[in-house]
This record gives structure tokens, C-alpha cells and sequence, in this order.
């Protein structure tokens, strides 16, 4: 008896959440466009985890390069600040995240990929970033990327930025380095620092991000490929990519993304900053 | 589908690499916990006060926390290495964490088999002159170890389900394997039920020899 009752409970509490789960959908709007216009609140996926792109900070509040691009976009949307939901989206979640519809916008180190705009699209890019290499201060062994043959490099968890050394052309340059897997790349800098590897190779904004956070590292200032930051929102949303568009090119001419990159990233020696916006992928 | 056999090389690589961490800890793990059992049921006040706070501890950390204690902790700040070579370095330290972090379990399944030994056989082992550690190594462990077969079975899948925490302790398995897979954006779910029916594969037939051989082993009284 008791267990037929547990049973009953189990089962309205699964059709209540079922219900809640119905009500709880924001795709009523055609675009995000006009979901900012009518109810002045949108919801917008960052990184938590990335020193001055995108972080969560202990009182709850978030902060970064892509946070503070974010918050500029919306406002050109039309949505104050206070009235933006935050939401972590990691580099694994964020196509179903906007497929879904539980975050209207993703600012979130997203690079314009082809396959990813078969699953979704872009607005921007607000910001190129290149694949750069840190190493610690006192190196001295490592000073363009083929130095690093034979040396221990990090291979984070969601990041394929390694096989652009490891891999055969055209894919990568064929250096034979050390993989040394880690789950993030906080934890990658973290042995850097500490001597369990030698090299960390990744996007110079996020390698200057964690630089930025104190310890004794330097970039080399080698750049290669170009990592298109993109927000990502709805494949074939266009009204929102044009009006993002305009937002990004807005930005940089009111000066505001320079004094975003100064801001975020003027502390890490060999970066340069762009006055003018990228090249911007087409809206379609 | 296809992107789990195009990579199957890869694929039983990985599963390769939980089988190894797996056995290596399993063994580790056992001979550890069987250690602190004896430790815990030992007659001087001070082992069992060592063995309590060892397996308490443990027991109730974070699996990950004690893998990234490893790596981060061990390795990195006080530089204790095992090897130069990453993957290898990483391998032992997967291994020490997941057999520290088990062996308390098994001490604790230990433990509970020892307690099913009738106090009467301990008495007479004492009564005929043996010392406790010979008592406990020829009358009362090898029945504790046939009582409790089916329990250790249950921490050695445990432990193989573990194993999927390791890359915070720097090494790489199947399921970094399979995150990263995903993360490559071949088709989330294929590789997901691909991944789990490999983990299937290596617990289901855990169990059941574990459960047949805790049938044969059992001790009749």
C-alpha cells in the first residue's frame, strides 16, 4: 500500500515536472530580436571558467572580455544589463544550448566553424583571436612553435588546439610533442606553473586571460591560424545577426572594444588590438 | 554511428587504458585494504586509530578531489614524479589515487566479512597459541575473504566506473575519449550509447563471475 502511494507521488511529480518543462519554453518569438523587444530580457550562454573572457566570480556575478561584448550587444538589443541571465555554456553544450532555445545568445570564445554553422549561427566576428603558444618566464628553450618537438604540451579536455602542432598538414605542422591531457586549461596553467609541463598552446585571448591573472608566464607572440569569435544564436535568425552585426561595428567605432581589450587584456605583453571590426561573416 | 567505427582503433585504445587502470588498482586496492582491515581489527589502539582515520578520510572525499590531489598536489607542487614521460606519469597517478581512494572501501567490505566470523573461532586460534596476525592469516581472513567475494565484486565495478574521473590526474581514458569525441561534433548520442554498451561489457561480466564465485566459494557453517 505505502508502496503503491510512493509510486503515485513519483508519478505526479514526474507529470508536474513534464508540465513545468511545457510552460517553461521561450520560443514563442520569432527572433531574438523581437523576444528583446517584447519582454526586454534575454538569456545569454559564457564561459565560467575563462580568466577575463568569460568567469563566475564567488558573489555570483560574471565578468569578461565576452561578458562586457554581451552586455553592449544587448543594450543595442535594447535590454538593460540587469535584465540579462547569465548561463555557463562549455565548449561541449553550446550547439544543443542554442538549439534548444535555453540561451538566446552565446558569447562565449566560439569560433566560426563550417561545421558549426550547419548546426547554428553567427553574428560577428566581434574579435580574432590566433592560436598562440605560453610558456613560463624563465624559459628560454622555446621560442617559436617548432621548439616545441619533444616537449610535454597540454592537451585540455574540449579543446583541440593541440592537433594544430601534432597533427599532419594540412591540419597541424607534424611537431612531435608530449600531450600531456588535463581537464581545462586552468588546470593546464596550473602545471605549467608548476613544472609538469612546458608549454601551453591555445587562443593568445585565453592564454592572455590566464597571464593576466598573476603567476610568471610569457605568450611568444607567434601567432598562427585565426579563431573567428562569433555570438552564436539561431541558425537562420537573421534579423538578430544583422542587428548584432551592427552592434559589434558600433563598438568599435565608440571606441568601447578597444577599451574592452585594453581593459581585459592590457596587462599580457605581445598582443595587439584592432581598432577597426573583423571582416564579418555573411548573415544568412 | 560510423564516427565510433571509423576511430575504433582509438576507441579500444581507450578502453585498453580503463582495463589497465582498472586491474592495476583493483590489485593495489586489495592488497591496501586488506592491510588497513587488519589494521582496524589489530589489537594496539593506535593501528586501529590510523586505520579508522585513513579510511574515514578517504571514504568520504571526492574521488576527484583525491585524483587531483595526486596530480595537482603530489606532482606538481611537491614534484614527486613517478616518470618524465607525461603518459606514464599520468598512469601512476591515476593508479595511486584510484587504489588510495578503493582500498578503504574494500577495507570497509573486509571488515564487515571478518565480522561474520563467529568469535568462537578466534577464541580457539588464541586458545591453540597463535599470535593475532597468524590467527588472522590462517583462520579468520581467508573465511572473511569467501563471505565477502559478492561485496568486493560491487568495488571492483565500482572501481571501473571510477575510472572515468581520471583525467583531472592527467591521463586518458574512454570517457575523455568520449567527451572529446563529442566535443569533435560527430553525433552526440551514437557515441554515447557506443561508450556505455563498452562499459557494460567490461562490468556485466564482472558481476556475474563475481556472484558465481561467491555461490562457490561460499562458507558453509
Amino acid at each position: 500500500m505505502r508502496l503503491r502511494r510512493f509510486g503515485a507521488l513519483l508519478l505526479s511529480a514526474a507529470a508536474l515536472s513534464s508540465l513545468a518543462a511545457c510552460g517553461g519554453g521561450s520560443d514563442s518569438y520569432a527572433s531574438v530580436v523581437e523576444k528583446a523587444e517584447k519582454t526586454k530580457k534575454l538569456t545569454i550562454g559564457v564561459k565560467f571558467d575563462q580568466p577575463a573572457l568569460g568567469l563566475k566570480k564567488p558573489d555570483g556575478s560574471v565578468e569578461g572580455f565576452d561578458v562586457d561584448v554581451a552586455k553592449y550587444v544587448a543594450k543595442q538589443l535594447g535590454v538593460d544589463e540587469s535584465n540579462i541571465s547569465w548561463k555557463e555554456t562549455i565548449s561541449k553544450n553550446r550547439e544543443p544550448f542554442i538549439q534548444q532555445g535555453q540561451v538566446d545568445l552565446v558569447v562565449a570564445t566560439y569560433s566560426i566553424l563550417p561545421e558549426r554553422k550547419e548546426k547554428v549561427g553567427f553574428g560577428g566576428p566581434y574579435i580574432l583571436a590566433h592560436q598562440d603558444t605560453m610558456v613560463r618566464g624563465n624559459e628560454t628553450s622555446i621560442s617559436k612553435v617548432e621548439d616545441l618537438k619533444g616537449k610535454r604540451i597540454c592537451q585540455a579536455s574540449g579543446s583541440n588546439s593541440y592537433k594544430r602542432i601534432t597533427d599532419p598538414p594540412p591540419n597541424g605542422r607534424s611537431i612531435e610533442a608530449q600531450l600531456v591531457p588535463a581537464g581545462s586549461y586552468g588546470e593546464c596553467v596550473e602545471r605549467l606553473k608548476g613544472g609538469t609541463l612546458d608549454a601551453v598552446t591555445t587562443d593568445n585571448l585565453i592564454l592572455a586571460g590566464f597571464a593576466s591573472q598573476g603567476g610568471d608566464f610569457k605568450i611568444l607572440g607567434v601567432p598562427f591560424t585565426d579563431e573567428k569569435y562569433g555570438i552564436g544564436m539561431k541558425k537562420g535568425d537573421t534579423s538578430t545577426c544583422n542587428k548584432v552585426n551592427e552592434a559589434i561595428t558600433k563598438m568599435y567605432q565608440d571606441g568601447t572594444a578597444t577599451q574592452l581589450l585594453q581593459k581585459w587584456f592590457g596587462a599580457a605583453k605581445g598582443l595587439e588590438f584592432p581598432t577597426t571590426p573583423p571582416q564579418f561573416e555573411p548573415c544568412s | 554511428m560510423n564516427a565510433l567505427i571509423s576511430n575504433l582503433d582509438s576507441v579500444l585504445a581507450s578502453f585498453w587504458a580503463t582495463i589497465r587502470l582498472t586491474v592495476v588498482s583493483a590489485i593495489f586496492a586489495l592488497i591496501l585494504g586488506t592491510i588497513l582491515a587488519t589494521m582496524r581489527v589489530a589489537p594496539t589502539p593506535v593501528f586501529r586509530l590510523a586505520g579508522t582515520v585513513y579510511v574515514n578520510t578517504l571514504r568520504n572525499t571526492p574521488l576527484t578531489l583525491v585524483l587531483l590531489f595526486c596530480s595537482l598536489g603530489i606532482s606538481n607542487v611537491l614534484k614527486l614524479n613517478f616518470s618524465d614521460d607525461p603518459s606514464v606519469n599520468g598512469y601512476w597517478f591515476a593508479v595511486l589515487g584510484l587504489s588510495a581512494y578503493t582500498s578503504a572501501f574494500v577495507c570497509e567490505s573486509l571488515r564487515a566479512g571478518i565480522g561474520t566470523v563467529s568469535l568462537g573461532q578466534a577464541e580457539a586460534a588464541r586458545a591453540i597459541g597463535l599470535t593475532f596476525v597468524q590467527s588472522l592469516r590462517l583462520i579468520i581472513l581467508p573465511q572473511a575473504f569467501r563471505s565477502v567475494i559478492g561485496p568486493l565484486g560491487s568495488v571492483l565495478i565500482a572501481l571501473t566506473k571510477n575510472t572515468t574521473v581520471v583525467i583531472v590526474a592527467g591521463y586518458a581514458e574512454a570517457a575523455y575519449l568520449m567527451s572529446e569525441m563529442i566535443y569533435e561534433g560527430s553525433g552526440t548520442v551514437p557515441i554515447f550509447l557506443g561508450f556505455a554498451l563498452g562499459f557494460i561489457v567490461l562490468t556485466l561480466p564482472t558481476g556475474f563471475f563475481f556472484s558465481w564465485l561467491s555461490k562457490r566459494m561460499a562458507v558453509v557453517r
